[in-house]
């Protein structure tokens, strides 16, 4: 398989991974303030994620690493060009980062009140400034040899808009069915019915995302042209399928795992659409950024590969045995029994 | 102010902010690392307490460390795309590898080491500290890889890329990996921030110690942190001259700037006071000389040419003042360092220690003493490559980012001033807080758990 093939598709894991990984922690972030009642149940929740949201993040930082080592045109052009949208999101990273961490670090009501907010707040512009970048992304964005010709307004156009719904819904609900999965009691039962609410929202969203790509966007071009390729849009509605058939069974880590499946698989769907750009130019084809135009050279590529081949299954190996570690529920016991917990 | 200037300043500004958190998290994760390994292999209770009280203050620092560290990484794309593109084939690699080898390596073991206590047995709970720390020093070594190749840039060759424009790319891997100037910057670098951690922690004993709180717990803290300090503080100064004479070698004008040299001379002096006069081409002030000691330190040669700044056009020095006056203070704080962690680890030994009040006040106020060191460190490694951003190779002003508008940057460096600035103020009133709160009594419950499982 050619070298830039390859760096494609782990481009599109890595993206993928990172998705399926804080999404759940941005879906917790959004919902904790609705489901949480009491101090305790607040830390909780920070709580069944305390010991993963920090190795969940490194795979945006090596989504980025990966696009600055294999495809530099890409870094640097998309870097630049959404320099606004990128810039809240990295305040929103931070301050998601610091509010976990500091929380629980004085006792005092307005404080945690205050961290509470931030928590929720950027939970909600996390999923939304990353579903209006890609969905911007997918859609191709104004530029060409003068360079880019949109403003960060521009990018809340209705397609951008939309994608960003999509990532919120699907976040909220994927962090839904973590905490049900995470988490016992009243806690539980509210993490239940609001992953079932949501459900249908998905869905709407989902469908209306897929009908209005066809209309506004190039991105489904690839399944019509290589049908074999349709497997994954397939995937990605069987497995939110699957997430509500669980659900009505009531076996919430099936319904995560599926619900894992479908982040996984509709961001694939996104990617696999956009092949062999990785950012189409929306004003002519020519100006796109495609894996080959923007592509390092064959050597860093190899380079790159090996690395990847050999540390990447060690990270996955560890991060395994790490989930294993930190796979029981998290109880009121946990968090008031321990000083270390947030 | 344009885009270029902006940018700098942002750089320069989230730079050294992210890097007062870096030092401390190098040092700090070794010697928690340190305690805790103490209390597996002796069942000392005292250690266990050190390893949660200073590990307390640690993950304090480290969230900041890492979050702050995210803006590096995006920022090379944001502001300095035309710079991202150039030179993306080299040094993208090893940012990338940074985040592989070495990110998921101390981001997922923290989270281990935090919540594990009471999960996993003693020894694999202070493995994954020792991994934390290993993961830190690692992506110390790759960042500083990536920096010496900007440095001096290596194993490369400038090329013609797909869409028709100039690119370097890498043609040799293993010249990137065995960089002289990056080797001697990561040790430089490391034992830097492990001086930064024995004055955290010997600063805050001896604030304890003043108070007679705790007297066996930070006297043990002091002792361990002098003789870490005095070992690190002599090995920054041995690899603080390793890299003197890489920059002899590769960076003449970072040299000539550093020691104030105007005129090309042989065996040239070093005067323990001057003043640089960058706008008469001179010094208005030199005096007390050390004869041939500035060739002697640069080429381990008395007789040594150093090349000097007159025989550089004007755009092509790099800013004397800054330069020099860091290097100058930079190494003042060395040596002040290395002394006063010398004195600690003598009287430490000392029964009577918590009574030497005025060496311990002095020790406290030293706590901010090695950040500064740091950040003057980078200073001249920074401003002393200009007009460079890649040496020799690329200019800082070919960099930046054509795209962003002045408005842009001035709203961002408006926005991380401020949000830095609280965040730097939240930093300091928990650090202050929970470093005078004092270790915690009542481990009770936990070795009981623990034994279980021991």
């Amino acid at each position: 398989m050619e070298l830039q093939l390859i760096w494609f598709i782990l481009w599109g894991v890595l993206w993928a991974v990172y998705f399926m990984l804080d999404g759940f922690v941005i879906g917790m972030q959004m919902i904790s303030g609705a489901i949480a009642k009491t101090d305790t149940e607040k830390r909780i929740l920070i709580n069944t994620v305390g010991p993963v949201w920090d190795g969940n993040e490194v795979w945006l930082i090596t989504a980025g690493g990966a696009t600055f080592a294999a495809f530099p045109r890409t870094y640097a052009l998309m870097f630049s060009y959404l320099y606004t949208a990128l810039l809240l999101l990295l305040f929103a990273l931070i301050v998601r980062g610091v509010s976990f961490e500091f929380r629980g670090k004085v006792d005092n009501a307005d404080w945690k009140a205050s961290w509470d907010k931030a928590i929720v707040v950027t939970g909600f512009l996390l999923a939304l400034l990353f579903g209006v970048a890609f969905g911007n992304i997918f859609k191709g964005i104004p530029m060409d040899a003068a360079g880019y010709h949109g403003t960060f307004f521009s990018l809340l156009n209705p397609y951008g808009l939309l994608t960003g719904a999509l990532f919120l819904l699907l976040f909220a609900m994927h962090g839904a069915l973590y905490l049900c999965v995470k988490t016992t009691g009243d806690l539980c039962r509210r993490a239940e019915s609001l992953a079932g609410k949501l459900w249908i929202p998905v869905l709407l969203v989902a469908v209306t995302f897929l009908v209005y790509s066809k209309i506004d966007t190039k991105l489904l071009d690839n399944y019509f042209s290589m049908p074999a390729l349709m497997v994954i849009p397939l995937a990605a509605v069987g497995s939110l399928l699957a997430v509500k058939l669980f659900m009505a069974k009531k076996a919430w880590y099936k319904a995560f795992a599926a619900s894992c499946a479908t982040v996984l698989f509709v961001t694939f769907t996104g990617v696999a659409g956009l092949f062999p750009n990785l950012i189409p130019s929306s004003l002519d084809p020519v100006w796109s950024l495609t894996i080959y135009n923007s592509s390092s050279s064959p050597y860093t590529l190899k380079i790159m590969t090996v690395v990847a081949f050999i540390f990447v299954p060690i990270v996955i190996a560890y991060k395994i045995w790490v989930y294993r570690v930190f796979r029981a529920r998290v109880t009121e016991d946990d968090v008031l029994k321990k000083s270390e917990a947030y | 102010m344009d885009v270029l200037t902006l940018s700098r300043w942002q750089f320069a500004i989230t730079c050294m902010f992210h890097f007062i958190f870096v030092p401390l998290t190098l040092g700090l994760s070794i010697l928690t690392a340190y305690f805790e390994t103490r209390w597996v292999q002796t069942n000392d209770e005292t250690w266990l307490r050190m390893a949660k009280f200073w590990g307390k203050l640690f993950l304090i620092n480290f969230s900041l460390g890492v979050v702050t560290g995210i803006t590096m990484e995006f920022q090379f794309g944001m502001n300095w795309a035309e710079y991202s593109r150039y030179v993306g084939d080299i040094f993208g690699a090893p940012l990338a590898i940074e985040a592989t080898v070495a990110f998921f390596l101390e981001s997922v073991f923290i989270g281990v080491w935090i919540f594990g206590w009471d999960r996993i047995s003693k020894k694999a709970h202070a493995l994954s500290i020792w991994l934390v720390a290993l993961g830190t020093n690692l992506s110390a070594l790759w960042i500083l890889l990536a920096n010496g190749w900007m440095q001096h840039p290596v194993g490369y060759h400038l090329v013609t890329d797909a869409m028709g424009q100039i690119r370097a790319e890498m043609i040799d891997f293993g010249a990137l990996l065995t960089n002289a100037n990056g080797w001697y910057k990561f040790f430089h670098t490391v034992t830097s921030g492990y001086v930064v951690a024995a004055f955290f922690v010997m600063g805050i004993s001896a604030w304890h110690l003043l108070r007679k709180s705790n007297p066996d717990f930070f006297k043990r803290s002091f002792r361990t942190a002098a003789i870490f300090g005095l070992a690190s503080t002599i090995a920054v100064v041995a690899t603080g001259d390793f890299s003197a004479i890489d920059v002899a070698k590769h960076q003449p004008a970072k040299l000539a700037a550093m020691e104030s040299v105007w005129d090309t001379q042989k065996g040239v002096d070093f005067f323990l006071l001057l003043v640089p006069d960058s706008d008469a081409e001179r010094n208005s002030i030199e005096a007390i000389g050390l004869p041939k000691m500035v060739s002697l330190l640069a080429f381990h040669n008395p007789d040594g040419e150093v090349k000097g700044l007159k025989d550089f056009p004007r755009d092509l020095r790099p800013p004397v003042a800054p330069t020099f006056w860091s290097f100058r203070v930079m190494v003042a704080l060395g040596f002040y360092m290395m002394l006063m962690a010398a004195i600690g680890v003598w009287l430490s030994k000392k029964p009577d220690f918590a009574d030497y009040g005025l060496f311990l006040k002095i020790m406290l106020f030293s706590i901010p003493v090695p950040y500064l060191a740091g950040q003057l460190g980078w200073v001249v490694a920074e401003v002393g490559r200009q007009p460079w951003i890649v040496y020799g190779v690329l200019k800082t002003a070919d960099g930046v980012s054509r795209s962003i508008s002045t408005g842009q940057v001035v709203g961002s460096l408006l926005g991380f001033t401020l949000f830095y600035g609280s965040l730097g103020v939240l930093d300091v009133y928990l650090l202050t807080k929970f470093a005078k709160k004092g270790p915690d009594g009542d481990i009770g419950g936990f070795i009981k758990m623990e034994g279980r499982r021991g």
